[in-house]
């Protein structure tokens, strides 16, 4: 049997929580998917003249169970994490329970100028690097002055 | 174990984004599970001292040159978490393990702590 201690939750993961929370309530532009913030996989994106480059923050996932799909513009990161919970037998005690465990699925939207078919995706360290090259035509040029 | 105030960290350390963790305690010690996703082996540092466990971790990300960020919610380049240990757990004797940004400890319980069981003889 597995028993949950009165106080699993300790003061700081409440705060800082509460915190998210807060920062979520007053996020003023809120994307049209939902909440930005607090999501599972956390994640960063940034862009180069030449690429797009989007860090999805997943540790714990089997890189092979993650799925990503870009279709009509929009990135979409979907998976599952497992997390290893003490056996059912096992007189154990759950004092923090803070990890995210289950299904997820992101979604981002990507700009115009991105080339589908440049898509390089790699997972090192708990994080999923996606790479997305930019159309030629798209990519600012230097005009030369004959 | 319990999460160690403020007071106890270094003074001015600066500012790190504090990991999602699970905690289980069995009979035989406890287990600590944290996410530290972007962290190599080579930075993640965890520091016993005295009754304080601190895990510390410093994100390093592959970035193309001249990268602008337009949107983070991982907005800090380090992890850290405090935790004070409790008399019973053996310091001396945690593993640890890290796998994709996961880590994984084992504190186990000093001998004399663990629960013994009590034979009771039938006269």
């Amino acid at each position: 049997m597995m028993h949950r201690t009165p106080f699993s939750r300790d003061l700081f993961a409440e705060l800082d929580r509460l915190q998210r929370e807060m920062r979520q309530a007053f996020d003023l532009s809120p994307s049209i998917r939902g909440a930005t913030r607090g999501g599972f996989p956390a994640m960063n994106v940034g862009g180069t003249p030449a690429s797009v480059e989007i860090y999805a923050f997943a540790p714990g996932v089997d890189p092979a169970a993650i799925e990503v799909q870009i279709e009509k513009g929009v990135l979409t990161i979907a998976g599952e994490r497992k997390v290893e919970l003490p056996p059912q037998d096992a007189k154990a005690a759950v004092h923090i329970d803070e990890r995210f465990a289950g299904r997820f699925r992101r979604v981002v939207t990507l700009p115009d100028d991105i080339d589908a078919n440049a898509v390089e995706a790699k997972y090192r360290d708990g994080v999923l690097h996606i790479s997305i090259q930019r159309r030629e035509a798209a990519r600012p040029r230097r005009i030369s002055i004959q | 174990m319990t999460e160690a105030t403020r007071k106890s960290e270094a003074p001015r350390a600066e500012a790190a984004l504090l990991p999602p963790v699970d905690v289980f305690e069995d009979a035989a010690g406890i287990t600590l599970y944290a996410d530290l996703p972007g962290v190599p082996k080579d930075r993640l540092s965890l520091q016993v001292e005295s009754d304080t466990l601190t895990i510390e971790g410093e994100v390093a990300l592959d970035m193309p040159e001249g990268m602008e960020a337009s949107h983070a919610e991982v907005d800090l380049p380090r992890y850290r978490r405090v935790f004070t240990l409790s008399k019973e757990l053996d310091s001396e004797k945690v593993a640890a393990e890290f796998n994709h940004g996961v880590l994984k400890l084992r504190i186990p319980k000093a001998e004399h702590a663990q629960p013994r069981r009590v034979e009771i003889k039938v006269a």
